[in-house]
């Protein structure tokens, strides 16, 4: 299959297109699933320009994403009762998240590792703080309630929450986001791949590889950092966009520290710098937990008779454990990028 | 011949330690200068003094004539001065190739927008970056190791890598700190062969050298740091005899014996 890429992507586009169908087949519950996989995807790509590619530990990654989700809350509800089209907003999505991205980014310039993780952390909070208490004295983000009564996305002038009639198939609004978010984030992982692959993203790595020698090569590192923190949370802009459209209703408490260590895990359990694997982890850290709840009950009362462990917390200790797993035995992450590929990739050329 | 780099007082303190007191040098156009001393003497804090990674405690540096910024290494390298590590940094995951055309970087534009959309410039320039990449790892030698990543080169090929990455920055003034250091005889030679190349080509050299051999037969002049102070600074045959110079490499009471 290497040798034909045309068959490769006529078979990964069948794939993607074919997908919902087959998840929902176990219910729409779980199509519904796959479409916040897929947000959590798109905020992973975004995460990995910046710790993968860059090598700068964010801790409130997802800040991003609330910016992003209230951006298009705040335009398209009654709130304020301005509704903009969806393909206004969501660029508008990606440029100020990018912004808040390039101001967030800009005092941790000289911070690295540690330090730099309990910064960002602490401009996450700061983020969700203000979204809980813009509420008064003016009200802009209705506080702790959240903004509801959000316009669903709409393409085309199709809403995309409604059941739609093709030739006299009925198509669920979940399968018809499906589509969207994958396209979505198809765009992402060609925009990473093209980044990766440039002068900008070679940047990237030298100051990931060493800030020093960086510097010493002509490569001005404040700004290239600013960038990458801009374009890592853009994309988080964008999820943030859609997540809203999708969910009809934002609050605070979507955006919790939590929220940034998951993603932070799909990046890294994944493989950190390898958007393959960062979309697998993506994948697998959003539909295991998934799994975990709707089995774990019916799977313990088979074996004791009785819940033992509240799903909830069983989720949490499996997945702590797993984290450590992974850490001990793969390091690199579940699929990181391979050695010699880029050994072998020029060789051949 | 004219100056291309001017260092007039340059001292720096760390702590309790004086690692340069009140250094001036002039480097001419097109010459190879070799910088020596003990260890410790203070000769890698003056490159890092002098290209933006130490901030100096006192003193100015001027390239062409021009001052060069304090604590901006990038617009040190932009305005021609390229150095090389004693302890080897080279970007370990790249390729050679890549760590090369990094050092493109500063002399390119091609921003985001035309990374995303791979333009039409954005493709040409790329294109222009990775030939002269090519070409530099073959003119430093190691063209047959272009794929391999940084880490997995020899020790002496690391060296190499180093100079062709420095030499893609364009520099007028190329530093080298120790860059036979761990290179057996035969790797020493083409060394040699290679500096003398890039003198042709019109970079003038600022040579730190523990191997006096190459130091002598290169270099055009020689300076002596001992504990922080130039102590010597003439052609390499005046410096070898130089008593000041017997002392500080072979400790006190044997030169004035
Ligand atoms: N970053 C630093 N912090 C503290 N002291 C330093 C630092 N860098 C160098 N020194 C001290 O400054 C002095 C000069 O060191 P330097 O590395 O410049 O010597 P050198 O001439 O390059 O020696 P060598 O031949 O061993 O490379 C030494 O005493 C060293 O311990
Ligand atoms: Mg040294």
């Amino acid at each position: 299959m290497k040798r034909y890429p045309q068959l490769r992507m006529l078979a990964t586009i069948a794939l993607l297109l074919l997908l919902p169908f087959a998840v929902g087949t176990m219910g729409n519950a779980w199509v519904r699933i796959l479409d916040f996989a897929l947000l959590y995807i798109m905020l992973a790509l975004g995460l990995n320009i910046v710790v993968g590619f860059a090598g700068l530990l964010d801790l409130g990654y997802i800040a991003f994403y609330g910016v992003g989700a209230y951006t298009y809350a705040l335009l398209a509800s009654p709130q304020f009762g301005v509704h903009w089209p969806v393909w206004l907003i969501l660029p508008l999505c990606a440029a100020i998240a990018g912004l808040f991205g390039a101001l967030l980014g800009a005092p941790t310039l000289r911070l690295r590792g540690d330090y730099l993780a309990i910064v960002t952390l602490g401009f996450g909070e700061i983020i969700r703080i203000f979204l809980n208490n813009l509420n008064s004295p003016v009200n802009i983000t209705n506080g702790p309630q959240g903004i509801a009564s959000i316009d669903p996305i709409a393409v085309a002038g199709v809403s995309l929450s409604r059941t739609l009639n093709v030739f006299g198939f009925e198509v669920h609004g979940l399968y018809l986001y499906y589509y969207l978010f994958a396209f979505v984030a198809l765009l992402i992982v060609v925009v990473s791949a093209r980044l990766q692959d440039s002068r900008i993203g070679r940047a990237w790595v030298a100051i990931r590889e060493d800030e020093v020698a960086a510097k010493a090569c002509g490569i001005n590192t404040r700004n290239v950092k600013l960038l990458a923190f801009a374009m890592g949370a853009s994309f988080g802009g964008v999820a943030g966009g859609l997540f809203a459209g999708f969910q009809g209703f934002v609050s605070p408490e979507s955006f919790s520290l939590l929220e940034s260590i998951m993603v932070l895990c799909m990046v890294v359990i994944g493989g950190m710098g390898h958007i393959g694997g960062v979309i697998f982890g993506g994948l697998l850290l959003a539909v295991m937990p998934e799994i975990f709840r709707y089995s774990a009950v019916p799977a313990q009362q088979a074996l004791f008779g009785k819940v033992v462990i509240d799903p909830e917390s069983l989720r949490m200790l499996l997945f702590g454990l797993a984290l450590i797993v992974v850490m001990l035995y793969r390091p690199a992450g579940l699929w990181p990028e391979p050695r010699h590929r880029r050994e072998l990739a020029g060789k051949k050329s | 011949m004219s100056c291309l780099l001017e260092a007039r007082g340059i001292s720096k303190q760390f702590g309790g330690v004086q690692a340069l007191q009140d250094v001036s040098l002039t480097i001419n156009h097109g010459e190879i200068y070799g910088l020596i001393g003990p260890n410790g003497a203070g000769k890698t804090t003056f490159f890092n003094v002098l290209t933006g990674l130490y901030a100096r405690d006192a003193g100015e540096v001027s390239l062409d004539g021009k001052p060069l910024p304090l604590g901006k290494p990038h617009a040190i390298s932009i305005a021609g001065f390229a150095r090389t590590f004693q302890n080897i940094r080279l970007f370990a995951n790249m390729t050679a190739l890549e760590n090369v055309m990094v050092g493109r970087h500063a002399r390119t534009a091609s921003g985001v927008i035309g990374a995303i959309l791979r333009t039409a410039a954005a493709r040409g320039e790329e294109q222009a970056i990775r030939r002269r990449a090519e070409e530099l790892l073959h003119y430093v030698g190691i063209g047959d190791r272009t794929h391999d990543l940084a880490r997995h080169l020899s020790y002496g090929d690391q060296r190499r890598l180093e100079i062709a990455r420095a030499l893609a920055t364009e520099p007028r003034l190329l530093a080298l700190d120790e860059p036979a250091a761990g290179m057996n005889a035969s790797e020493t030679a083409a060394l040699r062969t290679l500096i003398e190349g890039l003198r042709a080509d019109g970079i003038t050299i600022l040579l730190i050298e523990h191997d006096v051999k190459l130091v002598m037969g290169l270099c055009d002049r020689v300076a002596v740091l001992d504990y922080g102070r130039k102590i010597a600074e003439d052609v390499p045959e005046q410096v070898r005899r130089n008593p000041a110079v017997i002392e500080a490499y072979l400790g006190v009471g044997v030169g004035a014996a």
